[in-house]
């Protein structure tokens, strides 16, 4: 039972980082209705500025550093690559930041290269423990970070102009821009939200117990599509539940993967997609996606 | 951009692709077409490389044709439909893994069931086909990028049986590919010599390989001329418009699906043929981008665009890599320059953003003469 809910807590302090990771793409999708598959290297390239720069300046400024320039690549990507696009297809944007993803993540690995980059967190090993049962100190901080993180952007998104305007944009671009809103600017603001929550997710994604920033780490930002797609692309709430989803079961197909063993190893990094196959079966909108209508 | 012009204005009739009016192209008037003399030439180019080219080159070759094969299914998908695909490693793992479970007998170990492998062959791709149809309640209900993220799934689920079904796939490090043997011709390294030259496993597969693009890029083509390319376009342009005309979308869909994953099995089935070793690592996430990139740089839609971009992105890490030294930055893996492999994904990526920023139509509207029909241009 202790393990239970030490995988429990640890899937769900995991979902919530997975939840900051989709919540960016979705963001991003209702802006500017462009999915985004350069999203991982958004990560890794938030992460990788706040491992290398670590060691040098300290943890805290190396964050801080980080977050900026997360959030700098994705206006970037936003400012020079789609803003040039003249064409009314969203579908070919997505090939684009495919384009996009491939450059950023040969970069990026190939700086990385075999190296594991440790991040000098300040909660190190440690463990937090409540009777019998004991947790990361990293986990509940992820936990605690992302839990606060959503709550602002989720209240900024409903009351603050920025908040009005980038719903606006979502829901009606063209009447947007005749209210005065200045699209270019909301999908600026949405691409530079999700690199900064990206590289928030990073630091998560490569503290204890993972040993730090590597290649793979990428891949383990890729969880973050099951959990956007099977809550529903273009629902903010969807992200959460979708994040939590896809958290839980790779905690517990981690944790239960010896009583698992004829399904292979490595079961855990398997699971959220499975998840989202049998969700998708059944509600091919997502979870809390809106199903789509069509007047003709 | 002249040139397509001028030929236009020669004609009586400016060609507006009615099949009266192609039919009367393929009259005797056809010799004067210049691109018949461009085929002719292609044709006996590439018949004589074998001839001329040492193994490195007819290597590469014969992936970029593998690379062609699976191209051109993607592009059926991704292209033609507007369905994005990142799970086609998958497909072409369930071709390559296919063709040896088997072929294969049995004698390293691992599971053979001692098909004669021309019978193989045809088998691999079907269970490529019915993979791919094992996924079409999701293929054939989700539309354009949901089902790109919805694909993603395929590769991990592949991965992660490549790597643990150890005895059907020989576990991380791969398993022998079995040479292909048609009516007594084995396609091993035996050396026939023909001509004073003598005939390997690359330079027999060469000729293989010609035959099935031929035929594969051929087959597209009928697809995407005929009815169902029409019925793929009209799903892609307007989904709900085609639904009304009676095009039933989600079988379309379904089905354009399946074949995709057929062609990416029988572009698994050469790559193993010419690799002679399938190992899992091959078949990750970096392929299935390469195969995307693949067909937005030689432009979506089309059969000719599928192949050069194929030829390209195919073999620019073997030109990168023969010719590292007179290149400025590459170098040789591991020596602190980048790597050929780095830099081709450098220029491929690139490549991408730049073609659909400023040539939508990707290179094949640079070279082909563009007829009304062609997609991608009336959007």
């Amino acid at each position: 039972m202790t393990t239970f809910i030490e995988l429990l807590l640890g899937g769900v302090s995991l979902g919530s980082v997975y939840a900051l990771i989709a919540l960016g793409f979705v963001v991003i999708f209702r802006a500017t209705e462009v999915v985004n598959f350069a999203h991982a290297s958004l990560l890794l390239a938030g992460g990788y500025v706040t491992a290398v720069l670590s060691d040098d300046i300290g943890f805290w400024p190396a964050l801080l550093t980080g977050i900026a320039s997360g959030a700098l690549v994705g206006a970037a990507i936003e400012f020079l690559v789609l803003r040039r696009y003249r064409g009314s297809d969203h579908s070919v944007l997505a090939i684009v930041t495919i384009g996009v993803d491939i450059l950023l993540v040969t970069d990026l690995t190939r700086r990385i290269g075999t190296d594991v980059l440790a991040v000098r967190d300040p909660w190190g090993d440690q463990l937090l423990t409540i009777g019998s049962v004991s947790l990361a100190q990293t986990r509940v901080a992820a936990l605690l970070v992302a839990g606060l993180l959503i709550t602002a952007f989720l209240l900024a998104f409903r009351y603050t102009s920025w908040g009005v305007a980038m719903r606006a944009a979502a829901e009606n671009a063209g009447t947007a821009a005749l209210m005065g809103i200045r699209l270019g600017r909301v999908s600026l603001g949405a691409w530079a939200v999700a690199g900064g929550l990206a590289a928030v997710a990073a630091l998560f994604l490569t503290v204890f117990p993972t040993p730090g920033l590597e290649r793979a780490t990428s891949l383990a930002a890729l969880k973050a599509f099951p959990a956007a797609i099977l809550g529903g692309l273009d629902s903010t709430t969807g992200a959460l539940a979708g994040g939590l989803i896809v958290g839980v079961t790779e905690s517990l197909a981690t944790g239960y993967q010896s009583d698992l063993t004829f399904l292979g190893r490595g079961l855990g990094d398997l699971a959220p997609y499975l998840v989202m196959i049998a969700i998708l079966l059944v509600r091919p909108a997502g979870l809390l996606g809106t199903k789509e209508t069509a007047r003709v | 951009m002249s040139e397509p012009a001028e030929h236009t204005a020669v004609r009586r009739r400016p060609y507006d692709g009615s099949r009266t009016q192609q039919r009367r192209f393929r009259s005797p008037a056809v010799p004067r077409d210049p691109r018949v003399c461009l085929w002719a030439v292609g044709t006996v180019l590439l018949l004589a490389l074998p001839f001329y080219l040492d193994r490195f080159w007819l290597q590469a070759g014969l992936f970029a044709m593998a690379a062609a094969i699976g191209a051109i299914g993607i592009n059926l998908l991704t292209g033609a439909t507007g369905q994005l695909s990142m799970g086609h490693a998958f497909f072409l793992a369930v071709g390559a893994y296919g063709y040896c479970a088997f072929a294969g007998d049995g004698g390293d170990g691992l599971l053979g069931l001692g098909l004669p492998t021309w019978l193989a062959v045809p088998a691999a791709v079907a269970t490529a086909g019915a993979a791919g149809g094992l996924f079409s309640p999701i293929a054939g209900r989700l539309r354009g990028a949901y089902l790109g993220i919805a694909t993603l799934a395929l590769i991990f689920i592949g991965q992660h049986v490549l790597f643990n079904a150890e005895d059907l796939t020989g576990g991380f490090n791969g398993r022998d590919v079995p040479p292909l043997s048609v009516f007594g011709l084995t396609f091993d390294d035996a050396e026939v010599t023909v001509a004073a030259v003598p005939f390997g496993a690359a330079e027999k597969l060469w000729y293989a390989g010609l035959v099935l693009l031929l035929c594969c890029g051929l087959f597209a083509r009928g697809v995407l001329r005929d009815r169902p390319g029409r019925a793929l376009n009209a799903i892609r342009d307007h989904r709900i418009a085609a639904g009304v005309m009676g095009v039933p979308v989600a079988r379309y869909r379904a089905a354009v699906f399946v074949l995709s994953s057929m062609y990416a099995g029988l572009a698994g089935v050469l790559l193993a043929l010419v690799f002679q070793r399938t190992v899992p690592d091959y078949f990750g996430m970096a392929l299935s981008l390469e195969y995307l990139a693949m067909i937005v740089i030689g432009g979506l839609g089309s059969v000719s665009g599928a192949v050069l971009g194929a030829a390209l992105v195919a073999l620019l890490p073997q030109l990168l890599t023969r010719y590292s030294e007179a290149l400025p930055l590459v170098s040789d893996p591991g020596t602190g320059g980048i790597a050929p492999g780095e830099a081709s994904r450098y220029l491929y990526g690139a490549a991408v953003v730049a073609v659909v920023l400023f040539l939508p139509g990707g290179l094949a509207s640079l070279t082909a003469r563009r007829s009304s029909s062609t997609p991608g241009e009336d959007r």
